[in-house]
């Protein structure tokens, strides 16, 4: 009969670390099968990139105007060619994408922790807790996200800030639901009942033991939102609700480039096609990344 | 009384069968011929048992990679046909059986309405005849009130039930060959006997072939002519009655088997790396 | 079919209820809570200062919040949405207007979307992983990423502008405007039921590229739920058995796979169409489609809070409806729920 109490390897929870820095390794060989999934990500780091280095990669300040210059068909000067106040659309294109990766960062931000803390509590205390969160989180769930944020961006007044509230709203429900399944299984696991025993109160065991396992899951699920987010940030923008103008916010931009849609047809056509390469990039990416980090997802 | 037909009904040489990813073989180098008789193939999991049963028939995913020197069916070979000539023959002249009838049927449609489609398809009977074709069938595998049953859902009904079902749909047209994967391993212990006496009882009187796959090797024995056990992928040896087993493998399993007659303080456990070293030579 | 014990179906037109008053409880907030000025809200900021008192009085904000929110739902209930700044018109009357414009274009892009998605998705699932399957994804894909009010600009301008092959802005020509009495509402059934039949391709034309663009952007959705769920099937045993059987490909899709992913596909196209509405919503304007979607742009340009609410409401109601029919045909549908009686 074995005396010994082996606490480290009951008590404590596999290794965050060296769980993340493994999966890391299988995620990155397995990507190199999918050139798809790396070229999501190639642009999404693309992206990113130019969203920092904006001031110097765009050829012309976005917001001074150069009214002899206005709406001047794509050339190699400007090659996305000017708007009605003669600014450089490649430029305000770069400096959008600015705004773009702050809402996109901001919503997930805001509607990751506040998912995933609903989610777990709801799913390691279970019975009434579970019931009333649940119910609270089926209810948002079937409210309509776009009209509400856009009733909610109206009283508040527009603004970047009010569309990024307005969207993580109604944005928490799908993780919440996904962090309380994973929280369903992980709360029967040994170690958490080693913790339980050893005397670890129900916030230790939720934040040390709990949340962390159903990080991987939230990350997956919150990259695939994000696709949505600029969709739904774009329409925000196109109703005259998000950032204000002068700034470059890619739906806004669209919108007011509608009136010169047929002579000057780059003025909102750039701006989408923008939106569609960055939402499309979202969307491959998630893909990729729930194929790879969840193996019971069947390659589909 | 015309002769019954004795020609073989399948003949198999080297069926080798490897799924796309790997370069191990599921099935390697399995020979075998079955003419109007019962055969068994016994082995555990991962055997190739029934990957074997289902290349006779062509249903492994399109993953799988079939190869064999000669799979014949009645004299003609099987690998060649397109898809559209092998879906003429199943159901009609080979009929597979599957393991558990809960997944196996199709749980949205009634019982009645399954049978009968076997009715239509392969007997060219329509509506009301196809409906009395597969209640005369099912009162053939033994159900009371057929009549009630037809109207049921898979879920409603025993696994015992169920199985006769799936017998009933799929010897409706009398194949000539019956293939039967674990054909009761999902029932109760006190069915299984019935199940498999009813099975044995329309072969005969067919005059088809079986080929019974399972991992119980003595079920096989009491109802099989002939044996063939599988190991990783391999027939390693074929036999009429346990008592000839040779193989270590073959008596390893023989051996595991609890004996009211013979008791021991431990059950044999299979000495592999022996077995294993016996398969490399 | 089963049949839905009464308990069961009490419940969820409760958890209805529950919703659509926790629905109501949020547009109060949004309106009367949240603006600086409540009132100039629903009035306009240039409203002179008796309109302004008297509003304030109606809408009795000296009182208590919760009185105020109980003299809130008396006037929904009563169907008072308040009044719309532009038109002066109650909101409700308006409403009745614009609400058909938009079921139309949605349900036209749901059915469109739906005969489209669903056999693609079919095709996609049966020719996995070749040449069809890929490309019939990447079409999904693109149509999941694109902004619809763009696509809707840019679908214009090439085929009606472009190419005349579509009508242009609004329902119909400006020449028949008026010309049919609303019925129902819906325009294509109108004039068919008043035998209009010119005018009923002169609003097919005008419809058809806005529900054809709105459409894409929802078949996105329902194709790649389709594959997913024909592949779910294509594991299962009874599919193989069915093979076994010697039922061909093509009875097996129709026969067997079909009716066992109806159920999912009926949640699927719950949440598309409440998709369809909002997405009509954001893209009514740039067809000058006068649906709710329009109207409640228009407001938000000069800030009329009720005009908006009331499409919020709206919307928002249409929407749980759909989870709640969805939910119950789910339960109705499926044979499995029941018990096993032998």
């Amino acid at each position: 009969m074995s005396d010994a109490v082996h606490t480290d390897i009951l008590v404590r929870p596999p290794g965050i670390a060296s769980r993340l820095a493994a999966s890391f390794r299988t995620a990155l060989r397995k990507l190199g099968h999918e050139p798809l999934g790396l070229a999501g990500f190639v642009i999404l780091a693309l992206l990113c990139l130019v969203a920092i280095f904006a001031p110097l990669l765009a050829p012309f300040d976005p917001i001074t105007q150069d009214l002899g210059n206005a709406l001047q068909a794509p050339s190699w000067t400007h090659m996305a060619g000017t708007d009605e106040f003669g600014r450089d659309i490649l430029s305000r294109l770069i400096y959008g994408t600015r705004i773009t990766i702050q809402t996109v960062l901001s919503v997930s931000v805001i509607v990751g922790p506040l998912g995933l803390i609903i989610g777990v509590v709801a799913g390691y205390f279970g019975g009434r807790t579970d019931a009333l969160l649940m119910r609270a989180t089926d209810i948002v769930l079937s409210f309509p996200s776009l009209i509400l944020a856009l009733a909610f961006a109206a009283a508040l007044g527009a603004g970047l800030n009010t569309a990024i509230i307005a969207i993580s709203l109604t944005g928490w429900p799908p993780i919440a639901r996904l962090a309380r399944a994973e929280a369903l299984v992980v709360r029967n696991t040994d170690y958490v009942a080693a913790a339980r025993l050893y005397g670890a109160s129900p916030l230790r065991i939720l934040f040390r033991y709990i949340a962390p396992m159903c990080i991987p899951s939230v990350i997956v699920r919150l990259t695939l939102n994000m696709a949505g987010i600029i969709l739904t940030a774009a329409s925000l923008g196109f109703l005259g609700l998000g950032a204000q103008p002068p700034a470059p916010e890619w739906g806004a931009m669209i919108s007011s480039g509608r009136k010169f849609m047929l002579d000057n047809w780059w003025v909102a056509v750039m701006p989408g096609l923008a939106i569609l390469i960055t939402s499309l990039a979202f969307n491959i990416a998630g893909d990729a990344l729930r194929d790879i980090l969840d193996p019971r997802h069947a390659r589909s | 009384m015309p002769a019954l037909d004795q020609s073989p009904v399948i003949s198999v040489r080297d069926l080798n069968v490897r799924f796309a990813q790997s370069t191990l073989h599921a099935v390697s180098n399995v020979s075998f011929h079955i003419g109007r008789e019962r055969v068994g193939i016994v082995g555990e999991s991962g055997s190739g048992k029934s990957t074997t049963g289902r290349a006779l028939m062509r249903l492994l995913p399109p993953s799988a990679v079939v190869t064999a020197e000669r799979m014949d069916f009645g004299g003609a070979p099987l690998l060649s046909r397109t898809e559209r000539q092998m879906g003429a023959l199943r159901g009609k002249d080979m009929a597979l059986i599957m393991q558990d009838p809960r997944y196996s049927l199709n749980p949205l449609l009634p019982i009645g309405k399954q049978v009968a489609e076997a009715a239509t398809l392969h007997l060219a009977l329509k509506g009301k005849a196809a409906y009395d074709q597969a209640r005369a069938m099912l009162e053939r595998v033994r159900i009371d009130n057929p009549e009630r049953v037809m109207k049921l859902y898979p879920h409603q009904i025993s696994g015992g039930m169920g199985q006769r079902v799936m017998i009933a749909m799929m010897l409706i047209a009398r194949p000539k060959l019956v293939i039967a994967d674990e054909p009761t391993s999902a029932l109760d212990v006190s069915v299984r006997r019935d199940v498999l006496v009813l099975l044995d009882e329309l072969v005969r009187e067919n005059n088809s072939g079986l080929l019974l796959i399972s991992h119980d090797i003595r079920m096989v024995a009491a109802f099989c002519e002939r044996i063939l056990v599988m190991y990783a992928g391999r027939v390693v040896e074929t036999l009429t009655k346990l008592e000839d087993a040779e193989h270590p493998y073959t008596r390893g399993l023989i051996a595991a088997l609890p004996d009211p007659r013979h008791r021991v303080k431990r059950l044999k456990v299979l000495d592999r790396k022996a077995i294993n070293a016996e398969l490399a030579q | 079919m089963k049949e839905l014990s009464v308990s069961e179906l009490g419940k969820r037109i409760l958890q209805l209820i529950v919703s659509l008053f926790i629905l109501l409880c949020v547009t109060f907030v949004i309106g009367r809570v949240l603006p600086a000025d409540p009132v100039g809200a629903i009035v306009g900021e240039l409203a002179d200062p008796a309109t302004l008192a008297a509003m304030r009085s109606k809408l009795g904000l000296d009182l208590p919040l919760y009185q105020q929110f109980f003299v809130y739902l008396t006037g929904l209930v009563h169907g008072d949405f308040g009044n719309a700044i532009l038109t002066g018109n109650p909101v409700a009357a308006d409403m009745k207007l614009a609400f058909p414009a938009t079921l139309e274009l949605a349900t036209l892009a749901v059915i469109i979307s739906t005969f489209l998605g669903v056999p693609l998705g079919l095709i996609a699932a049966l020719f996995r992983d070749t040449f069809i399957d890929k490309f019939i994804r990447v079409i999904a894909l693109v149509g999941h990423s694109i902004p619809v009010f763009w696509f809707g600009i840019v679908g214009l301008v090439i085929f009606y502008a472009g190419l005349n092959w579509a009508g242009g802005p609004g329902r119909v020509d400006v020449f028949y405007e008026g010309m049919v009495t609303p019925q129902t509402g819906l325009l294509l059934v109108d004039s068919l039921l008043q035998g209009e039949t010119e005018i009923f391709w002169n609003a097919l034309s005008h419809i058809i590229l806005p529900a054809l663009i709105l459409a894409y952007a929802a078949m996105a959705y329902i194709t790649r739920m389709t594959r997913s769920f024909t592949l779910e099937q294509l594991n299962q045993d009874y599919v193989i058995a069915a093979r076994a059987k010697g039922v061909r490909p093509m009875r097996t899709l129709t026969g067997h796979i079909l009716p066992n992913i109806a159920v999912q596909l009926i949640t699927v196209l719950a949440i598309s169409y409440g998709g369809l509405l909002e997405g009509a919503v954001v893209t009514e304007i740039v067809f000058s489609w006068p649906g709710i979607g329009q109207y409640m742009t228009n407001a938000l340009m000069i800030g009329d809070m009720n005009a908006v609410l009331a499409g919020t409401i709206i919307i928002g109601f249409v929407f749980m409806l759909l989870n709640f029919l969805a939910d119950v045909a789910y339960a109705l549908l499926d044979p499995r729920t029941r018990e096993a009686t032998i």
